[in-house]
């Protein structure tokens, strides 16, 4: 699904990542930990072929990102949901159109695209919010459209770059219930975080594989999270 | 996406495809005035070639066959000098006919600089004949010396003098309103580009929000090309339709009033004003495109 072979990426002059090499295996499930300024963003983005590795080589369901065209790109865009922690949406649309966007783009029957995406508003727990513009909705709730946006495409894989970062306590736990249980329907899910009591609360609920970001390395975190 | 598919695309929309660029009101008022204001000066530089191309053909055709001769003698030698002249050019190879203008024809000619009450026979005005040639033409330069000799009274105007300078003049009016147009249409292009490139950075977060949920770059470039296009067809249309009526008031065409009443569409000219909104949305379309593929390439 998603492989990085021993990647490196260099950014203004300086390596950010080497010797990265990961397979994420179908339904698991993985934090991804590190200090601020790690490159957790980055390897998020490498995830998914917003950014192509300076060495080694990134393989998304097969294909090598740097063969792939514009249009691969964005056609692999869709088998892969992703959450980001300031979770962009189209303010002049409603949260019903924004979380459907994914379905309008790639032309699917608008009849099949309301019952998938009534059933995911009320999933996430916004069915009484769907009319309601982006600006209007408080922190957590971005968060659960942004979630319900990257999953109405049914997508093999879920990446959560810091998704609890804006949101309190109890908001971060229905959130990491809700992957949980996206893990628990076959899907891989990767989150970025920086939260370790996300990581140790998520350990109650889910056999998950824990990876570090340590001197531009990728590391299996240890017992101490 | 087939070239066909993407123009139905284009006419027919997608409501909800439509919806995901948010309304800009600079840019679409920008890009209604250029259109219009385009459009409307097309519609002049057109009546201005089709003008210059019907004043060309009009002179070329009223003269390119004829010639004058004047006779100016004493009026007891008129009728001699006239009738060797006429002896002269029936003899003339190249020349189809010649005849003397009766002096109400002659009245009639001078009529709009004296009026029609002119009392012609009193008046020491020259005899003058018409001269039709054949489709080969005359040696004008044999002729004239034959009648210096035979007839020294006579002096031949084969029109070539002025009427070449004119057709040039016409012709180069006609260069020139296409030229205008081609200019205008290069400009229309350039405006479009600039407002379809302050839209396209002006909504960075909803072509980033669109690539991150898998739309592919011509999705994207079909939301602010169809917009564009639409936005050019009708500033175009509005142009056009104001244009047309501006021509449509001018005065009629008159003899007295020469070229300047004869500016405007006749006939199946008319019908060309229909091709100027088209044009304009095509000019919209690929420049719109054009503008939006190189956005959509630079960005990551």
């Amino acid at each position: 699904m998603i492989e990085l072979d021993n990647i490196a990426y260099s950014y203004g002059g300086g390596e950010l990542l080497s010797d990265v090499t990961l397979k994420l295996a179908p339904g698991s499930f993985h934090f991804l930990t590190g200090p601020s300024g790690s490159g957790k963003t980055t390897f998020m983005k490498l995830c998914y072929g917003a950014l192509t590795p300076t060495a080694g080589h990134v393989h998304l369901f097969g294909k090598n990102v740097r063969e792939m065209s514009r249009d691969d790109h964005a056609m692999t865009r869709r088998q892969i949901g992703v959450v980001h922690q300031d979770c962009q949406f189209l303010d002049h649309l409603p949260l019903r159109e924004n979380v459907a966007l994914p379905l309008t783009v790639s032309g699917r029957d608008s009849l099949e695209q309301h019952s998938n995406l009534k059933e995911l508003l009320t999933w996430v727990g916004l069915g009484h919010r769907a009319g309601a513009l982006p600006p209007e909705l408080s922190g957590g709730e971005r968060q659960r459209a942004a979630l319900a946006r990257a999953v109405i495409m049914s997508p093999e894989i879920v990446l959560a770059d810091e998704p609890t970062g804006n949101v309190d306590w109890e908001m971060s736990q229905r959130l990491l219930q809700l992957l949980v249980e996206l893990n628990r329907m076959g899907k891989t899910i990767l989150i970025a975080t920086h939260d370790l009591n996300l990581i140790r609360s998520a350990k109650h609920h889910v056999q998950a594989r824990v990876l570090r970001i340590s001197g531009r390395k990728l590391q299996l975190a240890g017992a101490d999270l | 996406m087939s070239r066909g598919l993407r123009l139905s695309a284009l006419v027919m929309g997608d409501a909800q495809a439509d919806r995901i660029v948010p309304p800009t009101g600079f840019t679409a008022r920008l890009t209604l005035f250029a259109a219009g204001a385009m459009a409307f000066l097309t519609v002049f530089a057109l009546a201005l070639s089709l003008a210059s191309g019907r004043l060309a053909t009009r002179w070329g055709d009223e003269l390119a066959q004829s010639s004058t001769l004047r006779i100016s003698a004493p009026a007891e030698q008129k009728e001699a000098q006239t009738a060797a002249a006429l002896a002269v050019l029936d003899s003339t190879p190249g020349i189809a006919s010649a005849r003397a203008l009766s002096p109400d024809e002659q009245a009639a000619l001078l009529a709009p600089w004296f009026g029609a009450d002119l009392p012609i026979d009193t008046l020491p005005i020259p005899q003058l004949i018409e001269i039709v040639e054949t489709e080969e033409g005359y040696d004008a330069a044999g002729l004239r010396l034959r009648l210096q000799a035979e007839v020294p009274a006579a002096v031949l105007d084969d029109h070539t003098r002025w009427r070449r300078p004119l057709e040039r003049a016409a012709s180069r009016l006609r260069l020139l309103g296409w030229v205008s147009i081609l200019l205008i249409g290069g400009a229309t292009a350039a405006m479009i580009t600039l407002a379809a490139n302050a839209a396209l950075a002006a909504n960075s977060q909803v072509i980033s929000v669109l690539r991150l949920i898998g739309a592919q770059d011509d999705y994207i470039a079909s939301a602010f090309v169809r917009r564009f296009t639409l936005r050019a067809l009708t500033g175009a249309l509005a142009g056009t339709v104001l244009g047309a009526l501006a021509i449509f008031l001018l005065p009629s065409a008159q003899e007295e009033g020469g070229f300047l009443t004869g500016l405007g569409f006749e006939g199946a000219g008319w019908v060309s004003l229909i091709l100027i909104p088209g044009l304009a949305a095509v000019v919209a379309y690929f420049a719109t495109r054009a503008a939006a593929r190189k956005t959509l390439s630079e960005l990551t």
